[in-house]
């Protein structure tokens, strides 16, 4: 065999490999760091596929398991611990899976929708205890949603057993930086809410931070420093068109939506020192909302529209103050901590996320508005940009991890944690999508 | 006056000859016909006095504060401190000597605390100088300020010998 022959069986045997290396770079994965003992044991019996064509590589029922996992509240069978596999509630022989502990089985089968643009994932979901059969539908999508129907699957499963709708089928925006120096990368990404599928948005060889969407899920606000100063754009995550929202003399920063996705609230110095603004997105007049010295940055909406909180340091440290988004007198939300900032909302409104620093270590802390009892929630050193799940479960945010930026996820009781890797790059500027109809 | 003239004249002597001395092992190396251009540049750089904050020279003599073009803060504050006071000053008299000169302040913090608070933070650094700057007579035309937050460390390291060198504002000359 010649030397060539030799490198070219060579490269042939490594070829899958690299292919691997190469999917394996643009995916996030996911580890739970901290689970719940009081998981629910359910069962979810592999879908029999009869639509036409091969299966997809990861099957329906790995997918619905594992976003039933991450979200702490389930405890899934391991499929190989499935002595018996039912195709439909009719065969399900309850004495089995009481034996196995199991509280919950869904079965279900996968077949060409009618009219052959899509699929039907047809499942029931029977109580073991009380043999009820508690949902029996049909799922249908599109051809290549079958990953997005089976998250719809999830979400309806956990909405039935936890009495809230379920956020398997949002997204989650991130940003992620690569190389160093003078050869850095910024993306901005959009991926499923479970890390796949990772889509650029944009890209820049300048930062890039602040992504926020839209209620509508279709648009997402950051800040850019692509001109060489920061400035705001708006683009449309399906078809890539953006706008610029604003790019005056200093710090534009810090875009949020208002719950209706007419206006815009913002960060802005053109004045001389960082203040609020609202843009209304229709006529693009501005308002000035804060006026003092001190840094007023990071506005979040209450759900209603009708509060936004807001960082600012007049009282000398950090802290989080609300204002009447039609205007008026600022008033001190965050009593406790030196330094608490980047105020995200519950769906809600009942509590406020915010990444609360004490001498070196910064956490992920929430408050409970009615209350003012604040308490942290993560183990944190470097914790922030704390973003609500749409369902509230959830909160994600950045942390560090051996020097590197990465995501992770806290159940809002604090009960429930894992991290999110990206293979490569420095993540950092989580921001959950809301549900997407 | 006289005594001035006099000490300058001494200084670019002295100077002249330390000049005359580096080149000398140069001469030895370089071709005849490519030495005359960088001895006499080298004669004439030398020759800047490092106290005169007004000679473009100085930007790139190390023995002169015009060659000093970051100025570092403590957690979280934006004061100018004492020991940066003169470097500062240095620059102030550079720029409203030369109405053509432009400065941009380029404001950083470390990587603690939230990336858009951080952006006010190093807005608020780079204003710092650029009030001490303007006081001490440059044009508001003359300077401008970038915040980049903490977007562009220098050091990436997660303890306080890395976030003391981040906290910084450079002094960037767009034009002299």
């Amino acid at each position: 065999m010649t030397m060539s022959k030799i490198l070219e069986k060579a490269i042939y045997a490594l070829l899958p490999l690299l292919l691997l290396t190469q999917l394996a770079q643009a995916k996030l994965e996911i580890e739970i760091v901290q689970g719940n003992a009081s998981a629910l044991p359910i069962a979810i019996i592999p879908l029999q596929w009869r639509a036409s064509g091969p299966p997809p590589e990861t099957s329906v029922g790995d997918v619905i398991s594992a976003d039933l996992y991450r979200s702490g509240l389930f405890a899934p069978l391991d499929e190989e611990d499935m002595v018996d596999r039912p195709v439909d509630a009719e065969s399900i022989r309850y004495g089995t899976w009481r034996l196995l502990k199991v509280d919950y089985v869904m079965v279900g089968t996968v077949r060409d929708a009618p009219d052959g643009a899509g699929y039907d994932i047809v499942y029931q979901l029977v109580d073991v205890h009380t043999q009820e059969h508690m949902l029996s539908q049909i799922t249908s999508v599109g051809l290549g949603d079958l990953r997005f129907g089976s998250h719809r699957v999830a979400d309806a499963i956990y909405e039935k057993l936890t009495g809230v709708p379920g956020a398997f089928s949002t997204r989650i925006a991130y940003v992620s930086a690569t190389g160093i120096g003078n050869d850095q990368n910024y993306q901005l990404f959009v991926a499923d809410a479970d890390g796949f599928n990772p889509q650029p948005v944009v890209g820049s060889p300048e930062p890039l931070l602040s992504p926020s969407w839209s209620h509508d899920g279709q648009r997402l606000a950051y800040v850019s420093f692509e001109k060489g100063n920061s400035a705001i754009y708006i683009q449309n995550v399906s078809t890539g068109a953006r706008e610029l929202a604003s790019s005056g003399k200093g710090i534009n920063g810090a875009p949020a939506f208002s719950p209706d996705d007419r206006y815009l609230a913002m960060t802005l110095s053109y004045s001389g020192n960082p203040e609020i603004y609202i843009k209304d997105l229709s006529t693009g007049q501005k308002r000035q909302l804060t006026n003092h010295w001190a840094i007023d940055t990071e506005p979040a909406w209450s759900p209603d529209g009708k509060t936004i909180y807001f960082t600012s340091d007049r009282g000398g440290r950090p802290q989080i103050y609300s204002v009447a988004a039609a205007g008026g007198k600022a008033r001190r939300v965050t009593r406790s901590g030196d330094y608490n900032a980047r105020a995200t909302i519950s769906p809600d409104g009942g509590r406020i996320a915010v990444a609360q620093g004490r001498g070196n270590e910064y956490r992920i802390a929430i408050l409970e508005t009615e209350t003012g009892r604040m308490r942290s929630l993560t183990p944190g050193v470097l914790d922030e940009s704390p973003s609500f799940a749409p369902n509230g479960s959830m909160i994600l945010y950045a942390t560090r991890e051996n020097s590197r930026g990465v995501l992770a996820a806290v159940s809002a009781d604090g009960n429930v944690r894992q991290r999110l890797i990206l293979t490569e790059g420095d993540v950092r500027e989580p921001a959950w999508s809301p549900v997407i109809r | 006056m006289n005594t001035t003239w006099r000490l300058l004249l001494a200084l670019f002597i002295a100077v002249a000859i330390s000049a005359c001395k580096t080149t000398e092992p140069e001469d030895t190396t370089a071709t005849d016909t490519t030495d005359t251009a960088p001895v006499k540049e080298a004669t004439t750089a030398a020759a800047a006095d490092p106290r005169d904050y007004t000679d473009a020279r100085n930007f790139d003599n190390s023995e002169s504060l015009l060659s000093k073009r970051v100025v570092y803060f403590d957690f979280d504050k934006s004061e100018v401190k004492s020991e940066y006071r003169a470097i500062v000053a240095a620059h102030a008299a550079y720029v409203s000597a030369h109405g053509s000169a432009r400065v941009t302040l380029e404001g950083h913090a470390d990587e603690r605390g939230t990336r858009e608070y951080n952006l006010g933070l190093g807005e608020r650094r780079g204003n710092a100088i650029s009030g001490l700057l303007s006081a001490a007579g440059a044009m508001g035309s003359q300077l401008d300020t970038v915040s980049y937050g903490e977007e562009r460390p220098v050091c990436r390291v997660s303890d306080d010998s890395c976030w003391s060198q981040n906290r910084r504002v450079e002094i960037v000359y767009t034009a002299r």
